[in-house]
């Protein structure tokens, strides 16, 4: 670092050095602990533990039901933050401080709670019974699980936005002649859609690794509720680790892919902010 | 397009922004809505906007005849300029433009040619021909605020209206975009109003101003009116600097204190003097930068400060420094009694009018 260059805050050789210790010891290591398990198995061995029929339905489910969880949860985390920012009403502290709930809550007390309300013998799950829907133990138990946890990052990345949005540009549609639809869709919803996806990288991420909240509410049949995160329990219960490991490399490097995709997303949406 | 507003209120809970406020804006003038912050300007200019409604049941807006008291802010065809421009950050400059255009219904929207066509009219007009494809992150205060004009101006409105349309700049900006608005808006004609706290943007600029204080309209004159006439302590006291001395002897029957207003430029300093208006000073503080000289002077009888100001020449005639005496003579003064008015003016040399002496007991 040259003299002309000095930040404020002096150090930077120290703190960059801190740094890069502390994620290499705190992310990186045990990650790579997963790869350099992998790497003893053969390509074979490695094939059939990761592309196992079982091992895909599983991917399959915690895909899908992560990526409908985290959607949903941008249409409605978007509305809950909006009303939190805009709408003064009683309770609106109460209100705010329960959106923190899954974060705080042990994902197994989620757990049991949801399969305690969604059973066909429980409160909500009782009264779609006599209709024959059925939403604990299936694909819908387990979307509703990740719903659950994931919410609180979508309404958390948000509300800073929201409330940083200047009630100028509203007015400057309206006074343009912009309906309200259009003043949503062309001016509020643009400059919060970089916040959206941050909000959904977080959820989706967060809902791909859950386990705790939806191990009770799945069911955990094979082929249909068996979720990524249970298979790799499932395995290590059997003490097979590399198999575990295996499976555990392919979340990663899918994972690794998506938040790559929306973090490029993202600057191509914040393109304009730049001076 | 002419505005008529009758006895609008607005209330923000306990607080009054506006009080029984009227007003009228003949067509095509350039008019400043000049008050200090709090003083209800910029409440009036949203209310005439559609922005903001008048308490219910108050008052009534018509434009050109026609009520638009509950009409909408889209649809009573006003361009509105904020003072932070408010430019949709996402959208390059001919996007910001053309905006107003694009959201139109179906059957009353041009043709994406004609768009086009307009929106390089209009970045001709404000001298940003070039710039239609940038983003606003990208332009000086100066451009956005240009920027933010054109957009208003696209729908062809009947009243172009400006909150404090200067105040985000810095001093040079300011001088240059004001003088292009005043060109600008007697070329196009369209009805302007706007707001400034700044009484030297508002004398320089406006066709006639609107002097507002405490939610109410305090006097409405050209500027040389509000100027040389000012109908209140309020507005001397606002526009431009000024001499203030409490005073008790004056003609006029008239309980409490009553107040005498002198500008400084009407102050005469004085070497010599055997009249009877003279007051006896001695100067504190001489200042000789700028283009004219300012003398800070103490009252010799009882202490009052007097600010002077006279050309650079008069001061080096007088050759002041600071802790010699010299006599002051107010050429024009100007007494505000408790709930009355008047106005008086002395001369310098001792052919005083016959008339009381304001100069005595002060």
């Amino acid at each position: 670092m040259s003299r002309s260059h000095r930040s404020v805050i002096p150090g930077f050789g120290l703190s960059l050095g801190l740094t890069l210790t502390y994620l290499s010891l705190i992310v990186l290591l045990p990650l790579s602990a997963a790869f350099i398990k992998t790497l003893g198995m053969s390509w074979d061995g490695f094939w059939t533990a990761v592309a196992s029929p079982r091992v895909v339905a599983s991917y399959r489910i915690s895909f899908l039901a992560s990526l409908a969880a985290a959607s949903v949860n941008c249409v409605f985390g978007l509305i809950v933050a909006w009303v939190l920012v805009r709408y003064p009403f009683p309770g609106r502290r109460i209100v705010d401080a329960l959106v923190d709930l899954p974060f705080a809550l042990p994902t197994a007390v989620a757990g049991i709670a949801l399969t305690a309300l969604y059973a066909p013998n429980g409160w909500i799950g009782a009264l779609v019974a006599p209709y024959g829907v059925k939403i604990a133990f299936t694909e819908i138990g387990i979307f509703i699980a990740l719903t659950f946890i994931g919410l609180p990052f979508v309404v958390r990345t948000l509300q800073p936005i929201i409330e940083e949005l200047e009630p100028e540009f509203e007015e400057a549609s309206a006074s343009l002649g912009a309906n309200r639809w259009q003043t949503l869709r062309r001016v509020i919803f643009p400059q919060l859609v970089p916040a959206l996806l941050t909000g959904f990288a977080m959820a989706f991420a967060r809902a791909l690794g859950e386990y705790g909240s939806v191990v009770f509410i799945s069911g955990n049949m094979p082929m249909r509720t068996e979720i990524t995160p249970l298979l790799i329990i499932t395995k290590l219960e059997q003490y097979d680790y590399a198999g575990a490991t295996a499976i555990a490399v392919v979340m990663l490097g899918a994972s690794f892919l998506m938040l790559l995709v929306i973090n490029l997303l993202q600057k191509w949406s914040r393109r304009h902010h730049a001076v | 397009m002419s505005i008529l507003a009758r006895n609008l209120t607005k209330t923000f809970g306990a607080y009054t922004a506006l009080a029984d406020v009227s007003l009228e804006i003949p067509t095509g003038k350039l008019v400043a809505l000049l008050g200090p912050s709090g003083s209800g300007k910029t409440t009036l200019l949203r209310i005439i906007a559609g922005l903001e409604f008048a308490d219910t049941g108050s008052g009534r807006i018509d434009f050109h005849g026609s009520d638009v008291t509950d009409v909408p802010a889209g649809k009573r065809g006003v361009g509105f300029v904020f003072q932070h421009y408010a430019l949709f950050k996402h959208m390059t400059v001919a996007e910001n433009i053309a905006f107003g255009l694009t959201v139109r219904p179906r059957r009353e929207r041009p043709d994406r040619a004609a768009i086009d066509a307009r929106v390089k009219e209009l970045l001709k007009l404000i001298q940003l021909d070039d710039l239609g494809a940038r983003y606003p992150a990208q332009l000086s205060g100066g451009q956005r605020q240009r920027i933010a004009l054109a957009r208003a101006l696209a729908v062809q409105p009947k009243v172009l209206l400006l909150d404090e349309p200067f105040g985000a700049l810095d001093a040079r900006v300011r001088k240059e975009l004001r003088r292009w608005l005043r060109h600008f808006q007697r070329e196009i004609g369209v009805t302007t109003l706007f707001v400034t706290h700044d009484q030297e943007e508002a004398l320089e600029l406006a066709d006639e101003v609107i002097v507002m204080n405490n939610a109410k309209i305090e006097q409405v004159g050209t500027p040389q009116e509000v100027y040389d006439r000012p109908a209140s302590p309020f507005v001397i006291e606002f526009l431009g600097n000024v001499n203030r001395f409490a005073t008790k002897a004056h003609p006029l029957p008239g309980a409490g204190s009553d107040v005498l207003y002198v500008r400084p430029h009407d102050v005469d300093i004085l070497r010599d003097y055997h009249g009877e208006h003279g007051v006896r000073v001695h100067v504190q503080h001489v200042f000789s930068a700028g283009n004219t000289g300012r003398v800070a002077l103490v009252r010799e009888d009882n202490g009052d400060a007097i600010d002077a100001e006279l050309s650079r020449v008069r001061l080096a005639e007088l050759n002041l420094v600071a802790g010699d005496q010299a006599w002051v003579v107010f050429r024009h003064i100007r007494l505000f009694p408790a709930g009355a008015f008047t106005e008086r003016d002395v001369a310098t040399e001792d052919a005083t009018p016959a008339v009381a002496d304001p100069g005595q007991g002060i």
